[in-house]
């Protein structure tokens, strides 16, 4: 059969066996972050604020440090003050939110810590230090951040981005703008115009496995740090930062991670665990309760949003009008930013203005999560996209369909789309039955569609063929929804050997070359590649081990389905097995690394069909029916591509339904547990059909597109549109509770 | 403070340790006999990753001091297997890629075999419902509920 873009005639690439670490996970082996005693090992407590916003006026450790057991007792001066040491100010912030100084930012920001022998004894600490505050006025959202007069979180925050400089502080850090041609030309060539506005609430990675670090200092300064991460060499780094030592004292090891979505692409305890372990000379642990992970890690941006969109009545968008302000949490970076260069992206629009702004806010620093801000954004642009397909009764896929970017496409941010699958992706969901399956009574149907960037960033890769022929596959990144299964396959295909002959291993910071972190859908794209580069390295070795073994020139020599073959066929084929049993007479051990910033990232797209139930007595949406299509380019390992694109469904069906922050007049959240923060379960879902669509980017030597989070991008608009279908209402404040609904249906009846 | 003196069995072995009266059995499990199959995702009850079999019946354990489990039979992810042959739904599991990160899977599979050994034909609903108390964040739960039906299957066909 002929080899072609659809049929490649992979052998290992696009199987589904059984992941490498699977059997550890299900017999409980596993070693995740809260799992590792070390001898001697103390047991850590965080000391938070009960504030939002406050100054610390003292902070006394006698009581603490004077109780039997505890071994340490650590406050922010037991750290440098990196702004008196004239640090980067994104430095100062992250030291800042390790371990608070002067002021409390949040309610839950640390302002100490302890080390004692026991659990029950640390926690004793903890609650016998004590800190005295003078409670300052807070504001909790972009609106009260953003009021004239509003209290300020940094007396020195100069807004970013807006010339002339303003010459008074504000809550506004930064402000960003993309924009293209002539706005009132574009709305001018309109038939429909509508513009809606749209409110988010911060809501939270939800992993299921609370931060935890295990350190162990020595007294010649260097650390061992254990913890679960989504890169421990970025945890290196923000941690040698924050403690004032050389990134080369501390390794860094990374344990199992029981979730991450962005949320543990930072620092928390980590600093906290090594100053303790240096004070108490003694290993110590910190773990954190699910109260403290709500109310001081994570969450995503809370958000006010206006969209104007204009369209022709033949179906061609003319012009859009954003307006974005994103709560950043207690220090600047929300990710406004990329909500600015992906909320029109998926569509080619003439004229184009958008503009954005980063406000922090006295809630907790926010973190990435899965597409940071392009959910919000989507769930702004594909809500006022259903309301023009309508306007023109427009079939709302065929809308998408004859606005779609494609390739060549001058992007929204800038550059000229590569190859896309945009237009694949959207016909995916239109041939597919769901999409003319019959609705029931109160049941309705939604589309949206979602973009999102692949990172490439840096990765490194070792492959070490051991001496019976198996090989050994080393990373760096941390291992988050099956990406060793994806490294064995790629480097089974490569090495022509069977994908149970390679064993996958996430190695420590001193171990493997320098990865960054596990996000922005870069793992298989850009650390696979590295895992290729490094097997065709060795690839290139057996065969001039080969071609001496034979005393002929390498390109006389190829290598096929895992062994070394003359081009003529005059030469008994020599196999992995073979050569590694004598690498010692032809070289000696066979290894390559390789080390790249990746090429060729590729651009990801999702359209997503959903229909829903709406109970016109409770309110309550049911979710009865839900597909959804993704560009995966090259689908390495199909179990875990369908896997990312069910949970970043079901993510956003929770961001659409049920999950918000809940804030009381204090600036405290009222609902930190799971019971109050709902998540979805197991008896709120259909099954997620899951619909591949596989349009190679063309830089990656399998096509790969990172899979990870487009899929979060499209639910809440295709949830909106679907209750709008269902019920005639167009709801634009998440999440869209029954009781919101049941106003909206009340005043629809008015 | 006085420590309390606990016998049990624990994956079929008599185990004894000793705990302090306000002790969760999560955590005596994990620090005191050293099963950290047994995860913790809140210590409130709402997760399910704690769970365990304690006589039969499925349980958090971050919601039983660790005296309660006196005299009493505990399962945990650790004891599923048999002698090493895994139990079908640890099977079925790897097979069907029911897991991602692998935090939550302990109490999945626990609750799990909690409803086939009372029900060895549940219903899609049935074991959505039966699962309902247990989150899992990686998954969306689709492929934890057909490795589940798979399970019912082969165990019903053995």
């Amino acid at each position: 059969m002929a080899l072609t873009e659809e049929n490649p005639g992979y052998k290992w690439v696009g199987t589904r066996p059984i992941r490498p670490d699977g059997l550890d996970k299900v017999t409980g082996k596993a070693q995740f972050g809260a799992d590792l005693t070390l001898p001697g090992m103390l047991f850590g407590k965080v000391v938070r604020s009960p504030h939002a916003h406050a100054r610390i006026l003292s902070i006394d450790t006698t009581t603490a440090a004077s109780m039997l057991g505890v071994k340490a007792v650590i406050t922010g001066s037991d750290f440098p003050d990196l702004a008196a040491n004239g640090a980067h100010a994104s430095d100062i912030d992250v030291a800042n939110n390790a371990i608070a100084r002067d002021k409390v930012l949040y309610e839950g920001h640390v302002v100490a810590a302890v080390a004692a022998t026991t659990r029950e004894l640390a926690e004793a600490a903890a609650k016998a230090v004590e800190v005295s505050y003078e409670v300052l006025p807070h504001v909790l959202t972009v609106d009260e951040a953003m009021a004239d007069n509003a209290p300020l979180l940094h007396e020195n925050m100069i807004t970013k981005g807006v010339e002339p400089a303003p010459d008074q502080p504000s809550n506004v850090a930064s402000r960003i703008v993309h924009e293209r041609g002539d706005l009132e030309q574009g709305f001018g060539e309109a038939d429909v115009v509508i513009e809606r506005e749209f409110t988010t609430k911060p809501v939270h990675q939800g992993y299921i496995e609370p931060h935890a670090a295990v350190a162990d200092a020595n007294n010649d300064g260097r650390a061992n740090i254990w913890c679960s991460s989504q890169g421990h060499f970025a945890m290196r780094a923000y941690t040698a930062t924050v403690l004032g030592v050389s990134q080369g004292t501390l390794k860094v090891t990374a344990a199992e991670i029981g979730g991450g979505f962005g949320g543990k692409t930072v620092i928390y305890l980590e600093p906290l665990a090594v100053r303790l372990s240096q004070r108490a000379g003694r290993p110590v642990k910190l773990v954190m309760d699910r109260d403290e992970v709500f109310r001081a890690t994570g969450p995503t941006s809370g958000t006010r949003i206006k969209v104007k969109m204009g369209i022709s009545n033949g179906g061609e968008l003319t012009a859009a009008e954003v307006w974005m302000a994103f709560e950043a949490g207690a220090y600047a970076g929300s990710p406004v930013g990329a909500a600015g260069m992906t909320v029109i992206a998926a569509y080619d629009i003439p004229h184009f203005l958008v503009e954005g702004y980063d406000v922090v806010c006295n809630k907790p620093r926010v973190a990435a999560y899965r597409a940071p801000g392009a959910p919000m954004a989507a769930f702004a642009v594909e809500s006022v996209l259903d309301e023009l397909a309508r306007s023109i009764d427009m079939d709302p896929i065929e809308v998408r369909l004859a606005n779609a970017v494609v390739e060549g496409t001058q992007a929204s941010y800038g550059p000229k789309f590569p190859r896309i699958g945009f237009v694949e992706t959207l016909e995916a969901i239109k041939e597919h039955p769901n999409y003319t399956a019959e609705l029931g009574p109160n049941q309705g149907r939604g589309v949206a569609a979602g973009f999102w960037f692949n990172a490439g960033m840096n990765s490194s890769a070792t492959v070490h063929i051991n001496e019976n022929g198996t090989a050994t596959v080393v990373t760096g990144s941390p291992d988050i929804g099956g990406s060793r299964q994806s490294m064995a396959l790629m480097a089974a295909e490569e090495l022509g050997i069977p994908y149970e002959s390679i064993k996958p291993v996430v190695a420590d910071t001193e171990t493997v070359g320098f990865n960054d972190v596990t996000g922005g859908s870069r793992v298989t794209l850009a650390t696979g590649a590295a895992v290729v580069d490094a097997c065709r390295l060795v690839i290139e070795d057996l065969r001039a081990r080969a071609a001496k073994t034979w005393d002929v020139e390498i390109d006389q020599v190829e290598w096929v389905d895992g062994q070394a073959q003359h081009v003529d066929g005059s030469q008994p084929p020599l196999s992995l097995s073979a050569l590694a049993g004598k690498s010692g007479r032809t070289g000696g051990p066979i290894s390559a690394n390789a080390s790249l910033n990746a090429r060729g990232v590729g651009a990801a797209f999702s359209a997503q069909l959903c229909d829903v139930e709406v109970d016109p007595e409770t309110g309550v949406t049911r979710v009865v029916r839900y597909l959804t299509a993704q560009d995966a380019g090259r689908a390495i390992s199909p179990d875990y591509v369908e896997g990312q694109m069910q949970g970043g469904v079901v993510q956003g069906i929770g961001w659409g339904l049920n999950e918000e922050y809940i804030h009381d007049e204090n600036g405290g959240m009222e609902n930190p547990s799971f019971l109050d923060y709902r998540m979805p379960v197991a008896s709120d879902l259909p099954m997620i059909e899951c619909s591949i669509v596989e349009v190679p980017n063309p830089a990656h030597p399998y096509g790969v597109r990172g899979v990870g989070e487009v899929g979060i991008v499209p639910p809440m608009a295709a949830l909106a549109n679907a209750i709008k279908d269902a019920t005639g209402v167009r709801l634009t404040d998440l999440p869209m509770t029954p009781i919101k609904v049941l106003e909206a249906l009340n005043e629809q009846s008015d | 403070m006085a420590r309390t003196h606990i016998t049990t069995v624990i994956n079929g072995d008599e185990v004894d340790f000793l705990a302090e009266d306000s002790t969760s059995l999560l955590n005596a499990l994990r620090d005191e006999v050293g099963l950290t199959g047994v995860k913790e995702g809140c210590g409130t009850g709402d997760c399910g990753s704690c769970s365990i079999l304690l006589d039969e019946r499925v349980t958090c354990s971050c919601l039983v001091f660790a005296p309660e489990a006196s005299g009493a039979s505990i399962l945990t992810v650790e004891g599923l297997a048999d002698a090493g042959e895994l139990h079908p739904l640890q099977q079925c599991f790897l097979e069907g890629a029911a897991l991602q990160c692998g935090i939550c899977t302990p109490g999945f599979l626990i609750a799990a075999k909690a409803l086939l050994d009372k029900n060895p034909d549940p219903t899609e609903t049935e074991i959505r419902y039966a699962l309902a108390g247990n989150l899992c964040r990686c998954t969306g739960y689709d492929k934890i509920i057909r490795a589940v039906q798979e399970a019912a299957m082969q165990m019903r066909e053995q």
